[in-house]
């Protein structure tokens, strides 16, 4: 059992009468790259959201690395190593592109009650900073401010940024998600780069991402996951071609 | 390059200010001393609500409550006979710390309109507050028996040894809003405004960090107030009022939100203007000295929709952005 880093057991999410979470149980092993997919309003980034902090389930339990996290908010679930990227860019677009992921170094290198010293000369903060630039393939870019750069850049910043809180588990929700054929094929390539140094949660609508990176899949359908296992079950799966695949024939 | 030109632009703004006395003297139009220190207390004071509204994105409608505490600090102590200048201003600071405290614990967890009626709603209570006690003056306020005193070091009643006191505090609070806003603790706060969904996903909460600046700002005013009612010699509790709080405001966004030299160019621009409108004897006074605030209006409103930097971003290398 140790080797299961996150875990919800029956979390559940009512929005009104609509159902979004209904009692999911679910379980992402060390170092595995575990794929959500699952049609438009299945409820997948409502998922994420609870396992991020930013949305608290009505009812179940969250689990990451040994410790109950349910009761805790965002920011605290990022100091413990959840990191998250969004399905909409979410930057600072008027930083530099090396400010937005200095600022994820600076969240994760104590409290930011520092009133002095400026932070962009701090070495600490933005070599380690550069560094990630670098990997992802921005470092050109660095002093460029984030709202100019490309739409496939600024989701490169997106996955930067959570890079940079040195996570223990990446939620990737929707990486691909608007990119062209070229920049989305570089992306998977980037996140195959990440597989096994990182445990992932994919969440995707891009079936060939999700087939060539995840080790596993859970389906995800009207709030419930009606299947859990590798790409090759999830194929042969007849519940799960009836209620999803079939769609995209 | 660009932030070296912008620094330079502010120097060169403050040695004008430096000028001013002399200038004045040889002029023999003593009055602008005084004009000047008046634009440089409200400087201070915009400046103060800039740390808030400009990079912490709080949009506070309520910063006059602190130069009122400021000034109440200093007009209490002076009306029972304590004119020790140092108590009086280290009052003036902490007591609006200690209030930026109370209000901003309450007002900092909500933001958008709510953020805007509380904090006039806790300086409209001030006002009152101020209206109510008879024993400084009501409503009608009352004089300051004497200016505070710093044991002969500096004589407030010397127009221009208050004129350059006021500049260098201005050009003081200027330096360490610089700091302040580029340490991490600015890019913390500036985060929060930019966005806060992805600060909290990066794991900072902006709670804290919000508050810090919300009760550096009220000590900041605070100190303003305290020079605002040494420089009227009368205590008010107008000062406080939310017509006050809006003029800050105006000062802000007219000069330029988040900029270093925005709060002093949008204080001058209006204290200025104000004079000139109200004394402008060229057409019926109906039509200007009356209704000078519908031409402020216009031309905040030709700023906003034109200059979205504000006057500051017509200085040299003002265009840039932080």
């Amino acid at each position: 059992m140790t080797d299961v880093l996150l875990e919800t057991r029956r979390i559940s999410k009512s929005f009104g009468a609509l159902v979004a979470t209904d009692g999911v149980d679910f379980q992402v092993r060390e170092g595995e790259t575990h794929a959500v997919i699952g049609p438009n309003g299945a409820g997948k980034t409502t998922f994420i959201k609870q396992v991020s902090g930013e949305l608290r389930p009505d009812a179940g339990s969250i689990r990451f690395a040994g410790e109950d996290i349910t009761q805790l908010p965002a920011p605290k679930r990022s100091r413990r190593g959840l990191a998250r990227s969004f399905q909409i860019t979410s930057i600072y677009p008027e930083f530099s592109t090396l400010d937005n992921v200095a600022l994820a170094v600076q969240a994760h290198a104590g409290h930011s009650f520092r009133f002095w010293k400026p932070a962009r000369e701090d070495r600490s903060i933005v070599e380690p900073a550069l560094q990630i630039l670098q990997t992802i393939g921005l470092e050109k870019r660095k002093d460029i401010r984030a709202a100019e750069l490309s739409h496939g850049e600024q989701r490169q910043l997106e996955i930067a940024m959570a890079l940079a809180t040195e996570p223990r588990l990446l939620l990737l929700d929707e990486p691909v998600a608007g990119m062209g054929a070229d920049e989305s094929t570089r992306m998977v390539e980037f996140l195959a780069t990440l597989k096994g140094t990182k445990t992932i949660v994919l969440v995707e609508h891009d079936m060939d991402a999700v087939f060539s990176l995840a080790d596993r899949i859970s389906v995800l359908v009207y709030g419930r996951i009606i299947a859990t296992g590798t790409p090759a079950e999830i194929r042969a799966n007849a519940e799960v071609r009836a209620a999803y695949l079939g769609e995209e024939a | 390059m660009n932030i070296s030109r912008r620094a330079w632009a502010l120097v060169g703004l403050l040695a004008l200010l430096a000028a001013v006395p002399p200038l004045a003297a040889a002029l023999d139009q003593p009055f602008y001393v005084d004009l000047l220190r008046r634009v440089m207390i409200f400087a201070i004071a915009a400046t103060s609500l800039n740390l808030i509204l400009g990079y912490g994105g709080m949009v506070s409608f309520g910063h006059a409550a602190y130069l009122g505490i400021g000034a109440y600090a200093v007009g209490v102590l002076s009306h029972h006979g304590i004119d020790n200048g140092w108590l009086q201003w280290a009052l003036a600071i902490g007591a609006s710390a200690l209030v930026a405290l109370a209000i901003g614990a309450v007002s900092v967890r909500t933001s958008g309109i709510y953020f805007i009626m509380i904090t006039l709603a806790f300086t409209q209570m001030l006002y009152y507050l101020g209206i109510s006690i008879e024993e400084y003056g009501g409503d009608d306020g009352m004089r300051l028996a004497t200016r505070s005193q710093f044991s002969g070091l500096i004589d407030l009643a010397d127009a221009s040894s208050f004129y350059y006191l006021v500049l260098a505090i201005l050009a003081l609070f200027l330096y360490l809003t610089h700091r302040l806003v580029n340490s991490r603790f600015g890019l913390a706060l500036q985060a929060a405004r930019s966005n806060e969904a992805r600060t909290r996903a990066i794991g900072l909460s902006p709670y804290p960090y919000r508050l810090a600046a919300f009760v550096i700002s009220g000590a900041m005013c605070g100190l303003a107030g305290a020079l605002l009612v040494n420089h009227t010699a009368y205590l008010t509790p107008e000062f406080m009022n939310w017509t006050r709080s809006g003029e800050l405001m105006f000062m802000v966004i007219l000069g330029g939100i988040a900029t270093a030299a925005g709060p002093l160019l949008g204080a001058a621009a209006l204290l200025l203007l104000e004079d000139v409108l109200q004394g402008w004897s060229m057409l019926p006074k109906e039509a200007v000295r009356d209704h000078w605030q519908l031409y402020l209006g216009i031309i905040l409103v030709l700023v906003v929709i034109f200059a979205r930097r504000g006057l500051a971003g017509l200085l040299p290398g003002g265009g840039k952005n932080d």
